[in-house]
């Protein structure tokens, strides 16, 4: 198998020159609705429309892929769904990137209203069974042409590893060979579930020695990224970044700045001071010599602190009147709390940044007559991009081609489509090519922010110490205002991003509320690997083990306890368990254990530490994973999103803190604002308990028990509770004292 | 302008370009080999690690003028087909994941592996340490490491 490598700008994307070549395409309806409405509008300009499969008559098969490739191996896994139904040759597939047709290739997932977006964990659970049909109805198609070209009953007929198999006359022949007689009915067959392949007769699904299609392209530097793009006549651009929404830029040297080499122009614009010029080098000593100054009056985040607006945060945590919007409600907790004995604590966490490793960047181009577009980048949500620029061109999304590339790093900052936007503005300034390309002071200034969270937590237990009720309210921005507005707006409010992680589905508590207080001084909080889980976690797990504490439990026992009824949560918490042998005590080390469900997928974490008491940094030792994720497409490559997201999470939970000063961010860089490096890397020990329940994501899972299992660490080791995130070891110190 | 010649994975380059130009932007503009990335600008993060007379440096500190007449080599330059035993052992690993910053990650490690056969872990560790891979594929580059080291 391989993977396209859009070694030139138009390679790989272009649909029109795609299904001209020979070969057999399957321009049919998928199952669902939307998918056959989006065949039906297109089918009258494109009569060889191409969902999904493409057969040449030389036997090689291109898969698509519908969202992006950031690393967490969809280019691969997605295609290998199609393959297996199909039952392809694996060897002679080719994997590509679907184009931004959201009729055609938008998630199904119930979070996305068949939006084409790459976000949540969802690409494997939310095209799970659409492209196992489309690969199942690619399949029959074969059959039923070979069927009527030998006369013989497609009941006879069999297939494997790219061949139709007719054992009764001994005659078998290949795809490709099929795909040189074949036609493709107008109505496609149908595939009902019992159609499909049981769990047990996977052949590609499950194989741990399938490796990913773009990993070879990322050894030898020709994997294209956004960054790598080129076009022609095009000019560079870079953005000094204003520091927040409704800032503005006052510059003082614009015309020298303009005068100097390779620079063609100094744009103030809404978003940032724009430099365009004759290549990078010229626009980025440019922009270091810019002077400016933001006039932040008319922006909403102009007085933001982070400090001074956790102390607020504290208040609307408290204030019982404070409008509050229910995430999570079972019984009446408000009813039985008053008669138990109460556990009360706060916790608060961060702003955390994306830090990918690629900068934002696009290239932009616009039509002459202006009412189209191509765009060349890497992005979590294309269509996005092209809806907003279809908006500022007075055209539409049809008309905005985006061009995929590999992303150096999303984990949620690229599906904000600003950079997209941000290049279009400046090439219909300059009516040219414009590749835009922030620097990373530019890009941390850009940031889009994990939120920064205020929990209150209460639990009350009743005379047998169990937990009769819960209650967790969370102060933040909301995400999904700015990054959900639909769901957002429907909902009156919700905000299903930033809350992730306050339920307490799989814990048998009879009455648990969960509640989310809007802070809103206009940051651009975002998701962020993990979304609302990542700090929801960190607190209500914590905070669990201080309830353990007080109801004189251990820790694992009441976690097995809470998930008695719930088979799969519980059998996660006991594998964690055993494989750590969390009971067991290590001298001057702590055990911790945390359990999270994120989207339907189980985990518990143990992080084994110690602590400099000195300087109150935090060692871990090992960490130990265990994940119930249902299907596992591909253990090995499983296992190495659970390596990282442990690794990510690791590095939010003792060091990651993107603190704002009058609504400006206050980092500018790898030297203030450190991620984790190798060095601070402890083994980490995946278990994946895999069960054949339907695949539920694996990307960002690992991430939120992370945090709070070193808190419980820390506080099995020392007794002290660490409350706030990240557990640096200035607060380690303050907590120990 | 200023006009400097170099080698540029064995083959000799004379490039146009302001003499305090990034080699980066000089190999990646000017030469098109894209290989090698840009992450911070400053020093702080390795995507841009190439080799100048084989020797790890950072492509975004190092000056146009300070390469003349030097032998710059960058991941495209490697080995032909992706046949440098760290390339071979990264596949072997499966590695990457966004693989943004492996071109400097497989960089650093090449400097590493030509000058000690055997590197113990802490030494891979302290050698690697000032490259960041921000999805954590820290472990794997290690096994890769060793793979490499093992497998020659």
């Amino acid at each position: 198998m391989t993977a396209h490598t859009n070694q030139n700008t138009r390679a790989g994307m272009d649909r029109r020159d795609f299904v001209k070549g020979a070969g057999l395409t399957f321009g049919f309806a998928l199952g669902s609705g939307l998918v056959g409405r989006g065949v039906q509008a297109l089918a009258a300009d494109s009569s060889t429309l191409n969902a999904w499969v493409t057969i040449g008559t030389d036997g090689s098969i291109t898969l698509l892929c519908p969202t992006a490739e950031m690393g967490q191996g969809v280019l691969t896994a997605l295609p290998l769904i199609l393959a297996e139904e199909l039952d392809a040759d694996w060897s002679k597939v080719k994997a590509d990137f679907a184009p931004n047709i959201p009729p055609l290739y938008g998630n199904p997932h119930p979070f996305f209203n068949g939006a084409q977006v790459t976000a949540g964990s969802t690409s494997v659970s939310g095209y799970f069974h659409t492209l196992r049909v489309a690969g199942a109805q690619a399949r029959r198609i074969l059959i039923d042409n070979v069927a009527e070209q030998w006369k013989v009953p497609a009941a006879e007929l069999t297939t494997a590893d790219g061949f139709v198999i007719h054992a009764k006359s001994k005659r078998r022949i290949s795809y490709g060979d099929v795909a040189k007689f074949a036609t493709v009915p107008k109505e496609p067959p149908k595939i009902t579930s019992a159609d499909l392949k049981q769990p047990s007769q996977f052949k590609l699904i499950g194989r741990a020695e399938i490796g990913r299609v773009d990993v070879p392209l990322k050894v030898n530097g020709s994997a294209k990224y956004g960054i790598d793009a080129m076009v022609p006549g095009m000019v560079y651009a870079t953005l000094l970044e204003a520091p927040a929404e409704g800032a503005k830029a006052v510059v003082a040297n614009a015309d020298d700045v303009g005068k100097l080499p390779g620079i063609f122009a100094v744009i103030p614009l809404p978003f940032g001071v724009a430099v365009v010029g004759a290549s990078v080098e010229a626009t980025q000593a440019a922009r270091n010599a810019l002077k400016v100054t933001w006039d932040m009056s008319e922006s909403p985040a102009k007085d933001f602190d982070s400090d001074k607006a956790m102390e607020e945060y504290a208040r609307l945590g408290a204030d019982r009147k404070a409008p509050a919007r229910v995430a999570y409600k079972v019984g009446e907790v408000w009813d039985v709390l008053p008669g138990t004995k109460m556990v009360e604590a706060s916790y608060s966490t961060q702003f955390c940044y994306h830090a990918q490793m690629e900068p934002m960047n696009a290239i932009a181009s616009i039509a002459e007559d202006g009412k189209s577009a191509e765009i060349w980048t890497g992005s979590q949500f294309g269509g996005l991009i092209a809806f907003i620029v279809s908006g500022i061109l007075k055209t539409t999304p049809d008309k905005i081609l985006v061009h995929q590339y590999y992303l150096g790093g999303g984990f949620g900052r690229r599906i904000a489509p600003d950079i997209g936007i941000q290049a279009v503005i400046l090439s219909s300034i300059v009516k040219k090519p414009v590749k835009l390309l922030l620097t990373r002071p530019d890009d941390l200034a850009a940031a889009r922010p994990r939120p920064m969270s205020y929990h209150v937590l209460k639990a009350g237990l009743d005379g047998n110490n169990d937990i009769l009720g819960w209650y967790h309210r969370l102060v933040a921005e909301n995400v999904s205002a700015l990054a959900a507005p639909p769901s957002y707006e429907g909902s009156g409010g919700d905000d299903l991003i930033g809350w992730r992680g306050l339920d307490q589905a799989c814990y048998d508590i009879p009455h648990a509320l969960a509640e989310g207080v809007r802070a809103n001084h206009g940051m651009r909080v975002w998701p962020w690997r993990g979304i609302g889980a990542g700090y929801n976690k960190f607190a209500a797990e914590a905070f669990l083990d201080e309830v353990a504490a007080a109801a004189g439990k251990d820790p694992l026992a009441l976690r097995l306890e809470l998930t008695k009824y719930n088979a799969r949560a519980n059998a996660v918490i006991k594998a964690a368990a055993e494989m750590s042998e969390y009971s067991k005590k290590r001298p001057d080390h702590g055990m911790g254990i945390a359990f999270s469900d994120y989207h339907g997928t189980y985990t518990a974490g143990v992080a084994e530490v110690s602590v400099d008491r000195q300087s109150g940094k935090i060692t871990v030792h090992n960490y130990w994973i265990a994940v119930d994720p249902g299907i596992v497409l591909q253990p090995n490559q499983a296992q190495a999103q659970l390596e990282s997201a442990v690794v990510i999470g690791l590095s939010a939970a003792l060091l990651e803190e993107l603190a704002f000063k009058d609504g400006a961010a206050q980092a500018s860089n790898f030297n203030d604002y450190p991620v984790l490096r190798m060095a601070d890397i402890p083994p980490i020990h995946t278990k994946i308990v895999a069960t054949n329940n339907p695949p539920t994501g694996i990307g960002e899972v690992g991430v939120p028990a992370v945090a709070p299992a070193i808190a419980n660490a820390v506080a099995q080791l020392t007794g002290q509770r660490l409350r706030n995130m990240p557990m640096t070891p200035e607060r380690v110190k303050k907590a120990l004292s | 302008m200023t006009t400097v010649s170099f080698t540029v994975n064995g083959a000799a380059v004379t490039v146009d370009a302001g003499p305090d130009t990034p080699l980066l932007w000089v190999v990646r503009e000017h030469l098109k080999l894209t290989g090698t990335k840009f992450g911070c600008g400053a020093g702080l993060c390795g995507a841009c690690t190439v080799h100048i007379d084989g020797k790890a440096v950072r492509s975004c500190q190092t000056q146009l003028s300070d390469v003349a007449d030097k032998k710059v080599t960058t991941i495209e330059g490697l080995s032909n087909n992706s046949s440098h035993p760290l390339q071979k052992a990264w596949i072997a690993e499966q590695v990457p994941q966004c693989g943004y910053c492996q071109s400097g990650q497989i960089m650093q490690a090449a400097a590493l592996l030509a000058k000690s056969k055997s590197p113990t872990r802490d030494q891979i560790v302290q050698h690697m340490n000032g490259n960041i891979c921000r999805c954590g594929t820290y472990p794997r580059i290690v096994r890769a490491i060793e793979r490499a080291a093992r497998e020659g």
